[in-house]
């Protein structure tokens, strides 16, 4: 359209890069009180760090954590149907490398992430001692598997392309009940009690529960709360205002004590159950806001246009106003999902044991009984690297969707 | 299509009034519109005349008087209110375009969903009125990539992509910079030789001269005179019209 116009040509801008030592000189060394605090804290650094690395070269509690690497991450999970937990994560793999070759973008991060947390593991699995009738994999070779299967999915579904769009997200409904049906058996497999279940896999079963299932029930709790039927928003603001002013602790208890009470039956709901039941409750809360927020940062002007074009307010709301008001509160969510997976950590208060259970029982194994001071430290050290390998990948992967959505903007 | 009985209105609105809380913001508003006609609403901000055109698809509510569209009276029925806005595409200042969605995705949209074509023929026929604003070759980009005038020439496409019987445009030119003004008014003077109805909220002079049928004068909430553009601009009768004029121009 415009006609070919001579445009002055653009130089590069300056360098303005300045040397190591200048730098030290301007930032750290510029007066002499500066020099002063700056030595002084040098020589508190340097000696907190080296006390602590010559702790932990001869600290002798670190063959706990590792020797129960297994009472861990699957706490009393039968050994000879560890397969099944690794077959689960086996499939989340395959479904994560199928989408991140279909989508690519932000899918394609969350699956590198999921790549970067398999190496962590895979790091520490090859501590995992062979088993007495162990049916499962060795972990390095379990991790090889997970790696050719996402990077395998990827490359697959890049060649398929749009074909497998429909399937796959028929699949990654489906992930979920499947998963927890590997697990717990059923259907031909022999059923494995949900009181059997611990370590990593309950504090990844809850949070993933909990993120799931209260997601749809959030984003209906959000929406309520903009209802323009008044019960409905009296209903949603007294849920949301409700759940928010108690602690998650007060939510457990009323989920494993409180609940039994009020349905019929209810001394035989699983407490697995009963604590996703309240993870879920208590999350929804948060979530609503969150996307209560996204909703009120949409324009005015979007619902005008939608209106105007004549699409009714159930259209405009699932075409229009939710998918732009999700995509603006993705930080907040992945925020909001690695709070969840630290605070699940909670459960043990209603006598489930998570990771952070199943590090205070290895601590107390008589066997470390004659290690003086104990093993905890190296024990929670080690579950604290757990946790921090998820929840920082987690926050990586926020901050890129949150640089991707950023370009996208402009 | 303009053939089709030129003398009966499309749009009739009679003694429309409107209340902003104790703020009387339309006054007994009465206008007619034919089939084909051009019609450009001006005058000075806080007027009313934003106002006006957004009670005909009901983006506000009336609270005293008739409007009939093309045979339908708005009424709090929502399916009257959908069955006008289906017949009614609308162009704002501020584009509205979706953000999330292409420009295609963008025009097919609403024909897709409420006018329940299959996507094939809704694509081809958003090719079709992409070619005629200009920018075939920008369909896959999404609005923040375009600029202001192109943005504004994709919500045209997008309203005309419901084919509706009229358009109204709300100051569609007024956020756009200078340079980009003219490639949006040429797409509506195509537009208003084609014989749409079109009702304009415009301070665009120029074009109310070259295609406007009426022009309308509003202040206070009220239309105040109207006529043809020549004796709108060489011969204005009212006070307030000609305050308005040596102000503009």
């Amino acid at each position: 359209m415009a006609t070919e116009v001579s445009r002055p040509t653009s130089r590069r801008a300056p360098r303005q890069q300045i040397g190591l030592i200048e730098w030290l000189r301007t930032n750290l060394f510029s007066t002499w009180y500066n020099v002063i605090i700056t030595v002084v804290l040098l020589y508190i650094i340097v000696q907190t760090v080296t006390s602590f690395v010559s702790w932990m070269v001869t600290a002798p509690g670190w063959p706990a954590a590792f020797t129960n690497i297994k009472l861990l991450l699957t706490w009393t999970y039968p050994v000879d149907q560890l397969w099944r937990p690794q077959a689960a994560m086996a499939l989340v793999m395959l479904l994560l490398g199928l989408s991140s070759g279909l989508w690519g973008g932000i899918v394609r991060m969350v699956a590198l992430g999921a790549a970067a947390i398999s190496v962590g593991l895979g790091v520490v699995a090859f501590t995992f001692p062979d088993l007495p009738g162990q049916t499962s994999l060795p972990g390095w070779l379990f991790m090889f598997i997970c790696a050719v299967l996402l990077v395998g999915g990827d490359q697959v579904a890049r060649l398929i392309g749009n074909k497998v769009r429909w399937p796959l997200i028929i699949a990654w409904l489906l992930a979920y009940p499947a998963v927890i049906l590997i697990l717990r058996g059923g259907i031909g497999l022999p059923v494995v009690e949900t009181k059997l279940w611990g370590g990593l896999i309950l504090t990844l079963i809850l949070a993933v529960s909990g993120i799931v299932l209260s997601f749809p029930l959030g984003v209906l709790l959000a929406l309520g709360r903009r209802s323009s039927l008044p019960v409905i928003r009296t209903f949603c603001v007294l849920y949301i205002e409700l759940i928010r002013g108690v602690p998650l602790v007060t939510v457990l208890f009323m989920g494993a004590l409180l609940l039994p009470l009020f349905l019929p039956g209810g001394e035989s709901i699983d407490a697995l159950v009963r604590a996703v039941i309240a993870v879920t409750l208590f999350s929804a809360a948060y979530l609503a806001e969150n996307v209560r927020g996204g909703l009120q940062s949409i324009p005015k002007g979007q619902v005008e246009a939608a209106r105007a074009l004549g699409l009714n307010v159930v259209q405009t709301t699932l075409l229009i106003t939710l998918p732009q008001a999700l995509r603006a509160v993705v930080p907040v969510l992945v925020g909001q999902f690695i709070a969840l997976f630290k605070d699940t950590s909670l459960v043990v208060i209603i006598g489930l044991v998570d990771l952070l259970g199943a590090a205070q029982n290895i601590v107390g194994q008589p066997e470390w009984l004659g290690i003086p001071g104990g093993v905890w430290r190296e024990t929670f050290l080690v579950i604290a690297a757990i946790y921090w390998v998820f929840s920082f990948t987690m926050s990586r992967i926020s901050k890129r969707i949150e640089d991707q959505i950023a370009r996208s903007r402009h | 299509m303009s053939g089709n009985g030129s003398s009966e209105p499309i749009i009739i609105c009679e003694n429309v009034n409107k209340w902003y809380g104790n703020f009387h913001a339309l006054k007994d508003v009465s206008l007619r519109v034919k089939r084909g006609e051009v019609v450009v609403i001006c005058g000075p901000s806080g007027s009313g005349k934003s106002t006006f055109i957004r009670t005909i698809n009901r983006l506000e509510e009336h609270q005293e008087g008739r409007i009939i569209v093309d045979g339908i009276e708005m009424t709090n029925d929502i399916r009257n209110i959908d069955a006008i806005r289906r017949e009614v595409g609308m162009v704002f200042q501020q584009f509205n375009l979706f953000p999330h969605l292409t420009v295609l995705q963008n025009i097919t949209l609403a024909p897709i969903w409420v006018r329940k074509k299959t996507r094939k023929e809704a694509e081809a026929k958003a090719f079709e009125l992409l070619e005629r604003v200009g920018i075939r070759e920008q369909a896959h980009k999404y609005p923040g990539q375009l600029s202001g005038g192109q943005q504004q020439r994709v919500a045209i496409a997008r309203a005309l992509a419901m084919e509706p019987r009229i358009m109204l445009f709300d100051e569609p030119t007024s956020a756009l910079d200078p340079e980009m003004v003219k490639e949006v008014l040429d797409v509506m003077k195509t537009l208003a030789r084609s014989g749409m109805t079109m009702l304009c909220v415009t301070h665009e002079m120029g074009f109310a001269r070259e295609v406007a049928d009426r022009i309308v004068f509003m202040d206070q909430g009220q239309i105040v005179e109207e006529g043809t553009p020549d004796q709108f601009f060489t011969n204005p009768r009212n006070e307030r019209t000609k305050l308005f004029l040596s102000q503009i121009l």
